[in-house]
């Protein structure tokens, strides 16, 4: 009787964890079931994935109201792979959290902190699981309120008025999806996706329709942090406390171009999304775009938690680059990917976290020598910094070389070039600082330092993530090719 | 059992790199292992040549991180030609680091030979891979590994050399090397490397033109002009990194990657006569001829043996653009005798750094009466690099020279015989007014380098000799190439 | 339908643009949070007015009656309402730690103040 609730569980169960969270309040209670409630959602993605992979396509509704009527979660491979990334995500980076959390924040707002994560937890879940447009909503309204409170509690006063930008922007954003899901209700009559899927393509050459579909992406792509929609992300991630960093960073943005497969592929279907409305050029304009200014921004900057900020801006360009291609190789490459970055970015935020802890700092200049002063953490970020490089052998080899793979199947020899190009800009500035690290020359004060093994575990997990799946790719290409070939499929 | 011996090949050194980091704190335990691991390697791939004299196919998939990507190895003439040279000359080299490193007290000399020992089972991974993927990345894994040996003073100097080693370095292999390996496997749906290319047919003349450009300027570490300014810039790296590497393992896992491409992915027939081998014949006697001309102004030694080392690299490109049996062996042959010639040059360099404490060729007068046997073999040496007998380059100029006739570019032959004239010119002056003429500083008493780096010096000084009266085991193994 | 019959979408459209310029163009925290509730309500009266249909009666079950407006719109927009006051709590609470930490809610003296550190 529990696998059937499996869908309704994943969702209720970090839900119903967050009021507890806020009833517990110590830190320690509340960190313990932020962990345990991530683990459980691991658990239960994990068996819906399985479940996914044996038995296709999940149905489940609400109360038993059949859809279209009742509120209905579909899961298909899609789904359960990104279920499967956030829940990972939050798992790994929230046992990272304790330490970090204790010397960024006050012990009295801790618990406070775990409350708002665990909803945050609850939305990006919600929002990859559902099968209702409004439901999404609610759900990306309920993750982004809660990243506003987890991003306003870092120690720096900027992280205040990041938190308040992105709010304006994340509600012109939230809204704008509103009002295209508004549209299409008008237009149709019905919330559920699939239903939607049916009933656009009579009244797909309306203006409604298209205007909807234009807020929809406007919308969605600035909770994308599209260029040139990004701006709230460099400062929010930058002056956020550093497990929040490394939690958004890996999943918030990758459910919002989740959200983007869905609407373009599940309701709106290819032809018109990608074809009538010229999406595809568009994206790739902005694709391209993305990786190279957001990778130029990145060299020029101080504090490397921005620098990593602009990489994320310029890896959410290849994955737009990924869907542009509109072909199942590039939706392969874009899904491969999500994951590969969630990896990616997962290790150098929480590298990052580390220093952060035991130096106080995220500028460059306070960089030296500590590739020896604390070699396990420079560790991390040698590896994850190989890995968003696209050295061989590690996990961002393969997506890139997958999206290249992609792009010369299309013949679209200008993409190949900005890959490459964006490749060679990572060199520059992620150089910068392995090299600051390792030949700053050792510093006066120096005495290895390591950070608490409690971070660098989750650390170290995330970076031999990268190398193993840069190795051994059946598993995430795998599931990335079958899951796109259930989206081209469809549409 | 004969298909994990390759692998093991590949981890030998990392192993060894791992017992060096653990006796760290007992150097000359330290230094055996060091020893010992490279004698152990070069026996490894002494008893896996007679398969390859043989004929028999060795290969082993290690993984397949993309499918039709596997990375694999396999041992066939010119990699057990190459791989043998890196291997015996690391033993050679680490016996005179010894000498060097605790003669000059230089610090961090655990890392130092850590880092010497994964470069080497990076080279051996270059030497071994069955495919361009697989090239690829030991190519990449060779650059990143010996990185911290080139930076290795720490100073700031150091730094900047660094960088423009890393920069060019990747910035060539990223922009053309991986393009042109994407190309290949577009064109041919495949990356491995086959007797007679896999090339023919799947492309036509002009596109393997530019291929072939692609390669040859994507492969860096071949200092190609004008991709040539990392190999100066690396000189800032203790002389035993420049030996082994600036002279055998980096620079040869170069050129060792053009001619196995021009052999193996695009074939020799491919190659001859193509509308690209005028544009890239004036490019690489340029580099040559330049490259030497540069040698002449150099007054600092090791600029002056680096550029010397551009100018020889550019015989082994030479070779594979002309693309004709003789040539070919020529370049194969010039792979191996450059190496001994200029790893003796280098030693010599290193040994007069820690001897007597100068770097400039204007402080050399005189030297060769108070270091008889480092300036000998400094002369053995330098005729060898200049290609006259009786001294082993001259092997690889006369094929290349025979191969330029062939393929019909008399003109090569008259670039060679320029280039000998001034590599007379920078070289053997050094040797003679260190013997003949007056001592710079008369009153300072300098005394003979170290024992290890002498032992060092004598082996492959004596292998100049060796290899001009018996080549035969080289001609073996060119005699197997597919050319 | 008449330009004056559409006079629904008309209001929307000018709440929408009102709200969205405010948003932009004022420099004043407060302020900004006033537009985006402003941009919001244009959206909640798009959604309730298209849920009117023409002679349709309050959507409680009565005899007699066959025409009914939609509800499903209104229980949306209250959902959303209710995402808007949350919206809306949050960004105020932000405005009052900001004032704490910078001593102003004026955008440009708060850029000015981090520039100079």
């Amino acid at each position: 009787m529990i696998i059937t609730q499996l869908p309704a569980l994943q969702v209720v169960i970090p839900l119903i964890a967050a009021p507890l969270c806020l009833l517990l309040y110590r830190p320690l209670a509340t960190w313990l079931l932020t962990v345990v409630t991530s683990a459980a959602a691991m658990l239960i993605s994990g068996l819906i994935l399985a479940q996914v992979l044996d038995q296709g396509v999940i149905d489940y509704t609400f109360g038993g109201w059949a859809a279209p009527f009742g509120i209905a979660y579909r899961i298909d491979l899609v789904n359960a792979y990104v279920l499967m990334i956030v829940s990972t995500i939050s798992t790994i980076v929230s046992v990272f959290a304790r330490v970090s959390v204790a010397s960024e924040i006050e012990a009295h707002n801790q618990g406070i902190f775990y409350t708002a994560w665990l909803l945050c937890l609850t939305g990006l879940l919600g929002i990859a699981i559902t099968g209702d447009a409004f439901n999404l909503f609610v759900f990306l309204e309920i993750s982004s309120l809660s990243s506003y409170v987890l991003i306003a509690m870092g120690n720096d006063r900027r992280s205040l008025t990041a938190a308040f930008q992105y709010l304006i922007m994340g509600t012109i954003g939230a809204t704008f999806i509103l009002i295209g899901i508004g549209l299409l209700y008008a237009l149709t009559g019905t919330l559920n996706m699939l239903d939607l899927a049916e009933r656009i393509p009579e009244v797909a050459n309306t203006r409604t329709a298209r205007a909807g579909f234009a807020f929809l992406t406007v919308g969605i792509g600035l909770k994308i942090a599209l260029f040139p929609l990004h701006l709230w992300l460099p400062n929010a991630y930058a002056y956020a406390p550093s497990a929040v960093s490394a939690f958004l960073a890996a999943t918030a943005t990758k459910v919002a171009v989740y959200v983007l497969l869905r609407f373009i592929f599940s309701v709106f279907g290819k032809d018109f999304a990608l074809d009538t409305m010229p999406l595809a050029l568009g994206l790739a304009i902005l694709g391209s775009s993305a990786v190279i200014f957001a990778s130029a921004i990145a060299i020029f900057q101080d504090n490397i938690k921005r620098m990593l900020a602009y990489s994320s801006v310029a890896q959410i360009g290849y994955l737009i680059l990924g869907v542009s291609l509109v072909s199942p190789a590039g939706l392969t490459a874009t899904i491969l990917h999500l994951f590969n970055h969630a990896l990616m970015k997962g290790a150098l935020f929480l590298a990052l976290g580390c220093i952060a802890w035991r130096i106080g700092s995220s500028r460059l200049g306070d960089f030296k020598g500590l590739g020896y002063r604390m070699p396990w953490t420079m560790g991390v970020f040698l590896i994850g910094s190989l890995s968003l490089v696209g050295i061989p052998m590690t996990a961002g080899f393969i997506s890139k070389w997958y999206l290249v793979l992609a792009a010369l199947e299309r013949g679209w020899w200008p993409v190949l070039v900005v890959i490459l190009a964006g490749s060679l800009l990572a060199v520059i500035y992620v150089w910068r600082v392995i090299e600051s690290a390792y030949l700053g020359g050792k510093d006066n004060e120096a005495q290895v330092g390591e950070a608490p093994l409690s971070m660098l575990i989750p650390a170290w997990i995330l970076a031999l993530a990268n190398l193993y799946f840069g190795v051994s790719t059946d598993l995430s290409v795998g599931v990335a090719t079958e899951a796109a070939t259930t989206l081209f499929g469809a549409g | 059992m004969a298909d994990s011996a390759l692998a093991l090949i590949i981890l030998t050194p990392l192993a060894g790199a791992l017992l060096v980091m653990l006796a760290g704190r007992w150097p000359n335990l330290r230094e055996a292992v060091s020893i010992g691991t490279g004698l152990l390697l070069v026996a490894q791939i002494i008893s896996i040549a007679p398969s390859v004299l043989d004929g028999s196919a060795l290969r082993q998939v290690i993984a397949t991180p993309v499918p039709q990507l596997p990375l694999a190895f396999e041992f066939e003439p010119l990699g057990l030609l190459f791989g043998l040279i890196a291997s015996s000359l690391w033993v050679i080299t680490t016996i005179y680091a010894i000498g060097y490193m605790r003669g000059h007290n230089e610090s961090n000399q655990t890392r130092f030979f850590v880092f010497f020992a994964v470069a080497i089972s990076a080279t051996m991974g270059v030497a071994l891979a069955a495919n361009l993927f697989t090239l690829f990345v030991f190519y990449e894994l060779l650059t990143l590994s010996t990185y911290p040996l080139v930076t290795h003073a720490g100073t700031v100097e150091a730094r900047q050399g660094g960088r423009v080693y890393i920069g060019i370095l990747i910035g060539t292999s990223m922009a053309f090397l991986l393009p042109a390996i994407i190309a290949t496997w577009y064109l041919t749906g495949s990356t491995d490397f086959q007797v007679g290319g896999i090339l023919s047919g799947k492309a036509s003349g002009p596109v393997v033109g530019i291929l072939f450009a692609l390669f040859v300027f994507g492969i860096g570490k071949a200092a190609l002009m004008p991709f040539h300014r990392w190999l100066p810039a690396a000189m800032v790296a203790p002389t035993p990194v420049s030996a082994l590497l600036h002279a055998v393992a980096v620079v040869k896992a170069g050129v060792f990657a053009i001619l196995k491409i021009s052999v193996y992915i695009f074939g020799i027939d491919l190659l001859a006569q193509n509308g690209i081998t005028d544009l890239l014949l004036w490019i690489v006697s340029i580099t040559i001829i330049g490259a030497s001309v540069i040698a002449l102004n150099q007054d600092n030694l090791k600029r002056r043996l680096a550029y010397s080392t551009i100018s020889q690299l550019s015989y082994v490109v030479l070779g594979a653009v002309l693309a004709s049996t003789a040539s070919v062996t020529g370049a194969t042959l010039h792979i191996a005798t450059h190496a001994v010639g200029k790893i003796t040059l280098f030693f010599c360099a290193g040994a007069i750094l820690v001897a007597a404490h100068k770097t400039r060729v204007s402080e050399l007068d005189g030297l060769g009466r108070q270091m008889p046997i480092t300036m000998g073999a400094f002369f053995i040496a330098s005729v060898s690099i200049a290609g006259l007998p009786p001294m082993a380059g001259m092997w690889g100029k006369w094929y290349l020279s025979l191969g330029a006739l062939d393929a019909g570019y008399a003109v090569i032959v008259g670039v060679l015989m320029v280039s000998t004239l001034l590599n007379i010119a920078y070289l053997l002056p050094i040797p003679i007014r260190a013997f003949f003429a007056d001592s710079a500083t008369p009153n300072v008493e300098i005394k003979e380098a170290p024992l290890p780096c002498l032992i060092a010096i004598t082996i492959t000084a004596a292998l100049c000799v060796v290899l001009f009266f018996f080549p035969e085991p080289l001609h073996t193994l060119t005699g197997l190439l597919p050319i | 339908m008449t330009i004056a019959g559409l006079y629904n979408y008309w209001i929307v459209i000018l709440l929408m643009m009102t709200g969205f310029y405010v948003v932009i163009a004022s420099g004043n925290l407060v302020k900004k949070i006033i537009g985006l509730n402003l941009f919001q309500a244009s959206v909640f009266i798009l959604y309730i007015s298209l849920g009117k249909i023409a002679d349709g009666h309050a959507p409680i079950l009565q005899a007699g009656i066959s025409n009914y407006s939609n509800p499903l719109p209104h229980v949306l927009i209250l959902t959303a309402i209710v995402v808007g006051v949350a919206t809306t709590s949050l960004g105020l609470a932000l405005v009052v730690r900001i004032r704490e930490a910078y001593d102003t809610v004026e955008e440009d003296e708060i850029h000015d103040q981090d520039e100079s550190m």
